[in-house]
């Protein structure tokens, strides 16, 4: 059971900030009323209306994030690599060729489908 | 007697190859079902070689036997593994199986070729002979196979076949109907023997037919008894017994052809042969054995009332079958003494069965495929041949001395006679009745006047189909008293099914032999009374009850509605109900048992993912929970 | 900072996954460089030729080295004979899908239209379809390899979702009712996810008892860890939630129905057949090879499972519609046949048997199902496939052949005797009796009979009814469809009435059971 203690601990110790951050904002925090504070969130970007029965909306901020996440993991792959590729040797050079190689490929696809463009 | 124990293996010669038989003609079945158009132009020619090569083979393979010594023509051939440490599928060729093999694939090449005829105008001709050869192959793997697992894969491609044959001509509705009716039927048969099957692997560990056999003497007498009775069920679907005789009549849909082969000759007997096959099991069921006598009987009864009262030739012609049908049955019920005369009869009705089938075909075409014989009348100088060769049929099917029924059906009788005198009297009173309706038939169709429909102008059917009428007619004159005689046929089958302990000595002059032959006579004046020498009306008078009786098939149909289909239909109905009902309280039965309550689970059926979902986590939850308690116990 | 060996890699034994994998990344390429009228040209010969490589090399493998006997990449993953085996299907499988896939007429041309919107008229009007299906459709094949193969929960989980993400994809691309197939497309999605997360999460448990992810490793831990069983109870539980997703065993069967009436056929088919095979794969891993020594808890609540998903996929076909909904229901009651079979363990030469019947189930199965797709496929009506099972009414009359070899197909789905589907059942549940589990065949006959009974439906249905009017047209089958149909069924009457071959070949996979 002991074992368990640190996540019980965890666990109430972030309940509680969330609760003590929710309680707290409108006692403390001033009041000032505009538009832009009741919008929807949308990356700092004008929030897109939503047309008469749904309809298309721009993917454009998701690529990119995608995009980014593929290459983020690419660095995190990297990294350890970077670290013990003196004792990893030839194997791990070229098995990290490989793997960048292929992170390529998905790039040259995106890259030629027109994926990079913004508009 | 022993029958059945010893199967000597076979390598090489005909024997060796006997699987020919059901491969050429299953062959022949694949090129003309697959191959489409393209085999339009000779395609019935093929079928025709595949199923002559097939009979010559069997010939072989029968000289072949025939020049063995007797102790040993019990030849199994092995094929390969059908059913992994279950089933060795081979072929068994011994006197039995040959004597059937050679009637399927002889007779039933003589229908091949009177189809040429026959069917020329169809334009589906080739699918029809494509069905035949199935039905040829599936019926000699009904005999040749060792085993009641191959037998059983006959059994159903048999039912297949004549399904499909039945329901030919499928743009006719009553066809359509006939074929299922015929199907549905059987069905009650093959559930039968298929449990039969069963409980013969359970208790004897084999299906083959040498070790079952070997070891039935030491099997319990009640387990024998129940194997017999359900054995006895599937022969009454295949071969149209009481009480399962109802669909005999409806499959006269069919085209003429068809319903010559499978529902005179070959297919109806199947349930004779499994009978006899089976003659070490029904041997030691003295209870089983007596049943099958009072099926024959009582169906040998019913098919000859049914004939007497039907205006259509085929139907008159299928009650006919059923009822001789019901003699080979009760032969097969006597024992050894029993088999020798059912196969003899089988054969023999084979023969002048066909024979007339074919012969009501060839009036049929004369007369624009007209069937009701209160439409003929005085065909006899417009169809010389058709006449000549009916005409002999029906003088051996009604026993006329010294022709093939005569012999046959006589031998029956006394054995019958010798068994037990009530169930030999019925089989006499049977044979009298039979010599009412044939009689009828033939002076209906052949004598008297003219009452053709307007456009009818009959003329005589072309060589090829009168050839096989004229081979089967010799067929129907000769075959019984070669046979019978000297007891050849009897000698030939018992490596087969045994000997009887003292040979029978046929008599010319026995008192049920007279006895039959007058009231056959007595049948035939009374029948020309009625018909040959008075008016016949067009029109169908009302009849007294008892016609009435007859025509209504005894009521089969009815029985089988009350009985049956209303109880059927109630559960259908029920099933229905449960449907609508049921199912949606089951789901929620189940909600309730993993754990939600029913509105949630029902809430699954309208497709949100947010409701799929909840009841993933749901069964999460309930496995969890059910293993952490199972591991906890 | 020393220690760290490369680790070995034994790239001869896994040169089939490798191949299908590489095929699938130089596919991509081609979408990338290829001018779009040259795409299609390129990839179908060098799908076709990458898959059936990948099964020449199995069996070259299986000729030349035998089964092998141990794990490979550091015992990540498992070549042994099952793995072969079960890769061995999957190539066969996906070869037939791939032919299915050929087929013009089945995926849209743009994806990203909104249905009835004038953009996909135009997009239609332009003609070809989405040529990425060929290289999502390979990543999808590799998936389900790797994850029949995996001998290590994270690689497993690797080969999970390499296999199920291109399938969500690819079920949004029906080029017909659009938006039952984007629907079906995002709820395999989410509903995927969740159970992904659940099979995520059941490892984490496991791992945190046994502190390995290796199966054999967490095998040996059983016995070993002590204090710790709720751990391993609740690890097991939600492992096996994210497995029972996959294959569809109930109550995690609701997506099948939606999903496989909504993708594009041959994608059904594929999922139907490949996943299937490839799921259980995974589920004998788990459960034989990581959970083996602890089956006397597991099983029970197999049971449970294994009964419920019989009934209900048996029961609620009943009142099904659609062709398409009604065959996922019956994948949901075969499943839970199979499922009898994964129960039904023992000793070695009972496990060995159970293996073999369970092979030989998915081949048949499998091989069945892609053949059932393909006509499916090819009966149509002015909106494409007729789906609705009263626009099947009558087809007997207008097309006997291929209503025929219909019919003969859900007999076999039926385990009617002749057609591969009795060998199959009679196999699996022979194994079930000799395991114990008598009780759990009956459920499974019962279910049968019930299933029998909505197969045979549809057959009344095709032969003897009045065909309507307007009814559905056959589609004149491309050669590949055609192919798949022929090939389809010849195999289920040849494992109908010649089933030893294959026996043995499964016999032969399962004698050295999973390596560990």
């Amino acid at each position: 059971m002991e074992l368990y203690v640190p996540i019980l601990v965890l666990a109430v110790l972030a309940a509680g900030f969330a609760v003590f951050s929710v309680a707290i904002a409108p006692i403390t925090g001033p009041r000032r009323w505009n538009r832009a504070k009741l919008d929807a969130y949308e990356c700092g970007i004008e929030p897109t209306p939503q047309p008469v029965g749904g309809g298309r909306f721009p993917l454009k901020y998701m690529i990119t994030a995608m995009l980014f996440i593929v290459f983020d993991i690419e660095i995190i792959f990297l990294y350890p690599w970077a670290v013990a590729f003196d004792q990893l040797g030839v194997f791990g050079l070229v098995e990290m060729v490989l793997f960048i190689v292929t992170v390529l490929v998905a790039y040259a696809y995106v890259w030629r489908r027109k994926g990079l463009d913004w508009d | 007697m022993e029958p059945a124990e010893k199967i000597i293996q076979h390598a090489g010669g005909v024997i060796g190859v006997s699987w020919l038989m059901i491969a050429l003609p299953l062959l022949g079945a694949a090129i003309l079902l697959l191959g489409g158009r393209r085999t339009d132009r000779w395609g019935h020619l093929l079928g025709v070689a595949m199923s002559l090569a097939s009979f010559v083979v069997a010939v072989l393979a029968f000289v072949e036997l025939i020049g063995l010594p007797e102790a040993q023509r019990r030849r199994g051939v092995e094929l390969f593994q059908f059913i992994p440490g279950m089933v060795d599928m081979g072929v068994l060729i011994d006197p039995l199986s040959i004597s059937f093999a050679l009637l399927i694939t002889g007779v039933g090449s003589l229908i091949h070729i009177y189809s040429i005829g026959y069917m020329s105008h169809d334009p589906a001709r080739r699918r029809f002979f494509a069905y035949l050869n199935l039905f040829v192959a599936a019926m000699l793997l009904l005999v040749l196979a060792d085993n009641y697992v191959g037998l059983y894969v006959g059994w159903e491609g048999v039912g297949l076949a004549s399904y499909l044959l039945i329901g030919f001509w499928q743009q006719k509705p009553s066809a359509a109907t006939a074929a299922q009716k015929a199907f549905i039927v059987n069905r009650v048969g093959d559930f039968g023997l298929a449990i039969g099957i069963f409980v013969i692997w359970t208790t004897f560990g084999s299906v083959a037919y040498g070790p079952v056999f070997g070891a039935a003497g030491g099997a319990d007498q009640g387990v024998l008894t129940v194997i017999g009775l359900l054995l006895l069920l599937g022969a009454c679907g295949k071969s149209a017994q009481v009480p399962l005789q109802s669909w005999l009549l409806d499959a006269m849909e069919g085209p003429t052809p068809v319903s010559a082969l499978i529902h005179a000759a070959t297919m109806v007997t199947a349930g004779v042969y499994l009978v006899v096959r089976s003659g070490a099991i029904f041997e030691l069921a003295p209870t089983a054995q007596l049943v099958v006598t009072i099926v024959g009987v009582v169906t040998l009864l019913a098919g000859a009332i049914i004939g007497t009262a039907k205006d259509d030739i085929k139907k008159g012609l299928a009650g006919s079958t059923m009822s001789q049908i019901g003699y080979m049955m009760l032969a097969a019920g006597l024992g050894p003494a029993g088999y020798a005369f059912a196969i003899a009869h089988l054969i023999t009705h084979g023969f002048f069965k066909a024979n007339l089938f074919l012969g009501a075909g060839s009036i049929m075409h004369a007369m624009n495929d007209e069937v009701d014989m209160r439409k003929y009348g005085g065909l006899r100088k417009f169809l010389p041949v058709t006449f000549a060769t009916f005409f002999i049929g029906y003088l051996a099917i009604i026993g006329f001395p010294l022709l093939s029924g005569y012999f046959t059906k006589d031998g029956i009788i006394e054995t019958a006679m010798h068994h037990s005198a009530i169930l030999g009297w019925l089989a006499v009173v049977g044979a009298g009745i039979t010599g009412f309706y044939m009689s009828r038939m033939v002076f209906m169709t052949f004598f008297g006047e003219k009452r053709w429909a307007d456009d009818a102008h009959p003329h005589e059917s072309p060589a090829v189909m009168t050839w096989p009428l004229i081979i089967l007619s010799v067929g129907s004159i000769f075959l019984g008293g070669y046979l019978i005689l000297g007891n050849t046929f009897m000698q030939f089958l018992a490596p087969a099914v045994g000997r009887p302990a003292e040979l029978p000595v046929f008599h010319f002059f026995s008192v049920p032999g007279l006895a039959t032959l007058a009231l056959v006579a007595v049948g035939a004046a009374f029948a020309w009374m009625k018909y040959g020498r008075a008016q016949v009306p067009v029109v169908a008078p009302r009849g007294s009850f008892l016609t009435t009786f007859a025509r209504r098939d005894l009521y089969g149909d009815a029985i089988n509605e009350s009985l049956f289909m209303r109880p059927g239909q109630w559960a259908t109905r029920f099933a229905v109900f449960f449907d609508n009902r049921g199912i949606d309280g089951l789901v929620n039965g189940l909600a309730a048992m993993i754990g939600g309550t029913s509105g949630r689970l029902r809430r699954i059926q309208t497709g949100f993912a947010r409701s799929y979902a909840l009841s993933i986590l749901f069964g999460a939850a309930v496995v969890a929970g059910a293993l952490l308690l199972v591991g906890n116990l | 900072m020393n220690g760290i060996q490369p680790p070995t890699i034994e790239y001869g034994q896994l040169m089939p996954l490798l191949l299908v994998f590489g095929a699938a990344i130089v596919g991509v390429l081609i979408e990338a460089f290829a001018p779009r009228y040259l795409r299609k040209a390129i990839h179908v010969p060098l799908t076709m030729l990458t898959l059936l490589g990948a099964f020449g090399l199995v069996i070259v493998q299986v000729l030349r080295d035998g089964v092998p006997t141990a794990a490979v990449a550091m015992g990540a993953i498992a070549v042994d004979g099952p793995s072969l085996f079960i890769w061995g299907v999957i190539l066969v499988l996906s070869v037939v899908s791939v032919l299915l896939i050929n087929d013009d007429d089945n995926f849209v041309a743009s994806a990203a239209a909104v249905p009835g919107s004038p953009d996909e008229e135009e997009a239609i009007a332009r003609g070809g379809a989405h040529t990425e299906v060929y290289p999502l459709a390979l990543f999808a094949i590799g998936g389900m390899m790797l994850f029949a193969a995996s001998n290590d929960l994270l690689i497993m989980f690797v080969g999970l979702e390499v296999m199920s993400l291109p399938l969500y994809l690819l079920c949004g691309l029906a080029r017909r009712r659009r938006l039952l197939s984007q629907e079906s497309s995002v709820k395999y999605f989410l509903l995927g996810a969740f159970s992904s997360a659940f099979f995520l999460y059941g490892m984490a448990m496991i791992y945190g008892y046994a502190g390995t992810v290796d199966l054999g490793g967490i095998n040996d831990a059983l016995g070993r860890v002590g204090g710790q069983d709720t751990l391993l109870y609740l690890g097991t539980a939600l492992l096996g939630v994210g497995l029972f997703f996959k294959i569809g065993a109930a109550p995690f069967q609701a997506w099948k129905p939606d999903v496989y009436q909504g993708a594009p056929t041959p994608i059904t088919a594929l999922m139907a057949s490949g996943t299937l095979v490839a799921a259980f794969g995974a589920v004998l891993r788990v459960f034989w090879v990581a959970l083996g020594n602890l089956d006397w808890d597991w099983r029970p609540v197999m049971w449970g499972i294994a009964i419920l998903t019989m009934i209900v996929g048996a029961i609620l076909a009943i009142t099904q519609t659609d062709i398409k909904r009604m065959l996922a229901y019956s994948s949901i009651a075969h499943a839970g046949f199979l499922l009898t079979g994964v129960i039904a363990t023992g000793e070695a030469t009972q496990n060995a048997n159970s293996l073999s019947a369970l092979l030989f189930y998915l081949l048949a199965y499998g091989i069945t199902t892609v053949g059932a797709f393909a006509v499916v496929t090819m009966v149509r009506d002015a909106g494409g496939e007729a789906g609705h099972l009263s626009r099947w009414a009558g087809l007997g009359k207008r097309s006997p052949a291929l209503a025929g070899i219909f019919a003969f197909f859900l007999l076999a789905f039926a385990g009617i005797p002749l057609t591969s589907g009795f060998f199959g059942k009679y196999a699996v549940f022979a194994a079930a009796v000799a395991g114990g589990a008598l009780p759990l065949v009956v459920v499974g006959v019962v279910s049968s009979a019930i299933a029998a009974f909505f197969y045979v439906r549809v057959i009344v249905l095709m032969f003897f009814s009045e065909p309507a009017a307007d009814g559905p047209t056959i589609a004149v089958p491309s050669a590949g469809t055609a192919a798949v149909v022929a090939l389809a069924a010849a195999a289920t009457v040849v494992l109908g009435v010649y089933p030893q071959p294959v026996f043995d070949l499964a016999d032969a996979a399962a004698s050295s059971l999973f390596v560990r």
